[in-house]
């Protein structure tokens, strides 16, 4: 059996996403790994709700944390779950990796009142100094090779504005972070993980 | 006692833990009638239990685990007097166990109208002096649960840190969450359907049709006639055992197979063809069709959504439990989509539930072998509930 790994480059939309959330919010966390953001949003805000993880590892990690989890792969929907029955769904760092990014996006707003999507900002400096070298670029929020990454589907924090903006959804919040701390200046340039917080126009 | 089928190649060793070693059986008595589902009324009736583990001082970590089909009270151990006789679910049920009889009370119950010790057809009708046999009324999972609900008093338990059952056995767990929701804590939801489909019961009807038209049934009475329809026996075990294994499963252990090349007759040729033979030769021996017709019906009655037309989500709602459902990929007896509809129901009530789909390739059998991500999903769930304590907290919901 293997031990579930939790992703490298650590958590550090944790704390973030705690602060945007109401208090006991029904939260639907997507590819919720061990269970770990649940697990703290349910102890520090009172959350409630259900992670769901196609991993084995990470679905029993999730029970031995705690929390409920679903065994399902997200690519295939959002069918098990109401219209409107979250008032939150989150997905963390984990939109980078799905094939179908766009009907992940519709379905989480069908299902929660709003939205929370964290990435790896893909126009961080040093990965636009790497491709200026001509290599693809490996960092501690992409630390994975061309050819062995789960992440099919980078994008900067310029682009993820674009996407929002021409499917006319009113971003609420939005946090660019390096080292765990807020980037305010020239965030698409030097920040390492954005965090949005959106909901239908 | 016999076991649940167990596919050929699965490995009964136990992942981990031991077994509980010697066990014996017990029968508890009720003299206070129970009204069944079907407007008949038993006014007495015993059933046959066997109890691992040590009831603590809080009467508050026993665990109640309900069997499916052909299986018993004999859920763990074996028999002094018949060492080879093991548990049906002895892999999952011991010390050091996912299901550990170190922390848990563990109570397995025969239903009622089955043969192997609680009373149905092969019992005797104190109204006649001679055994139920066809007189026997048609039971319910409902019934069973309430049946089940009176051993818990007698045995001095007013709530179960969890009912756990797998297929026929999952539904009663399910039947226990929506009957005495203030009665149990969690429930384990193992290969189950919120009911069957009409492929289920197909196969059921098919079954039960093998034994009705063999000529030593004789309408049920067929004791009276010093006999037994074993050709209908073998011919429903046959049918209901194809339902248990996946195709995969048959494929990679039995393929085209020959025993002995062919030899142009009707004599068991392939390999499966033996097997299932061997498996209804078997059944036949220990089985009782009356009870076998009768525990079909309830397969086929169960379906708690027919009291709120048909609104699975209506039907959870009275539930305050914790669930865990598991379903198993190549399990399409009891496919992955049932438990994703029991799931679906549960999470529209915002009930605490958790739903692992393990890939396994051993069909609706998968629940009662070694599959170490199974066991270890079950494991964990259970350690879980001992972190949770007995604190009877009101749910707050999800």
């Amino acid at each position: 059996m293997n031990e579930y790994v939790a992703p490298l480059g650590g958590r550090a939309d944790f704390a973030t996403i705690a602060a945007w959330l109401p208090s006991a919010a029904r939260v639907l966390d997507l590819g919720c790994g061990d269970g770990s953001l649940l697990a703290y949003l349910s102890r520090i805000r009172g959350a409630r709700g259900y992670g769901i993880e196609i991993d084995d590892a990470g679905v029993l990690a999730s029970v031995r944390n705690g929390i409920n989890v679903l065994q399902s792969d997200l690519e295939s929907g959002l069918a098990g779950f109401e219209d409107a029955s979250f008032d939150c769904v989150i997905l963390s760092q984990t939109l980078q990796a799905m094939r179908h990014t766009e009907d992940i996006v519709r379905e989480m707003l069908r299902v929660g009142r709003q939205a929370i999507v964290t990435f790896p900002n893909f126009g961080h400096w040093t990965h636009r100094l790497q491709i200026l070298r001509g290599r693809m670029p490996v960092s501690s929020s992409l630390p994975y090779q061309w050819y062995d990454t789960p992440n099919i589907h980078m994008c900067t924090v310029a682009d993820f504005d674009a996407f929002l903006a021409e499917r006319r959804y009113t971003v609420e919040n939005r946090v660019v972070l390096s080292g765990g701390k807020e980037v305010s200046v020239l965030p698409n340039l030097l920040g390492e993980l954005a965090i949005y917080r959106f909901r239908p126009g | 006692m016999p076991s649940f089928a167990v596919t050929p190649g699965g490995t009964p060793a136990a992942e981990s833990g031991h077994s509980v070693g010697v066990v014996e059986a017990r029968r508890a008595r009720f003299d206070a009638p129970l009204e069944l589902a079907c407007g008949q009324s038993l006014p007495a009736y015993e059933l046959a239990y066997e109890t691992y583990g040590t009831l603590d001082q809080a009467r508050s970590n026993a665990v109640l685990v309900c069997h499916a089909l052909n299986a018993s009270h004999h859920v763990a151990g074996c028999y002094a007097d018949n060492p080879e006789d093991i548990g049906w679910w002895d892999n999952m049920v011991g010390p050091g166990k996912p299901l550990d009889t170190n922390r848990y009370f563990v109570i397995g119950v025969n239903n009622l109208g089955s043969c192997f010790g609680s009373t149905g057809p092969t019992s005797i009708n104190p109204a006649t002096g001679r055994s139920w046999g066809a007189d026997f009324p048609l039971v319910t999972v409902e019934d069973w649960v309430d049946a089940q609900a009176r051993l818990a008093d007698m045995l001095g338990i007013r709530q179960f840190a969890a009912v756990m059952g797998g297929s026929l056995g999952g539904m009663q767990a399910l039947a226990w969450a929506i009957r005495y929701p203030d009665r149990i804590r969690h429930a384990l939801v193992i290969a189950a359907a919120p009911n069957l489909s009409a492929q289920n019961i197909a196969f059921n009807e098919v079954a039960r049709q093998a034994i009705m038209t063999d000529p030593d049934f004789h309408d049920g009475r067929f004791e009276t006639f010093d006999t037994k329809p074993r050709r209908g026996l073998r011919v429903a075990r046959m049918i209901g055992h194809i339902t248990y294994l996946s195709d995969e499963q048959m494929e990679e252990k039995f393929g085209r197979a020959l025993r002995e090349g062919l030899r142009f007759s009707f004599a068991p040729e392939f390999q499966i063809e033996s097997y299932l033979r061997h498996q209804g030769e078997k059944f036949a021996d220990y089985y009782d069709a009356n009870t076998y017709l009768r525990i079909t019906k309830a397969l086929d009655y169960f379906d708690p959504a027919i009291a709120t037309g048909g609104d699975l989500a209506r039907a959870l709602a009275p539930a305050t439990c914790k669930f865990l459902v598991v379903a198993f990929t190549t399990d399409w007896r009891f496919a992955p989509a049932r438990s994703r509809q029991i799931v679906k129901a549960l999470v529209d009530n915002r009930h605490d539930v958790s739903y692992a789909e393990v890939i396994a390739s051993h069909g609706h059998d998968a629940f009662l072998l070694d599959d170490p991500r199974y066991l270890a999903v079950v494991r964990a769930y259970f350690e879980r509930i001992a972190a949770e304590g007995s604190a009877t907290t009101a749910k707050a919901a999800p």
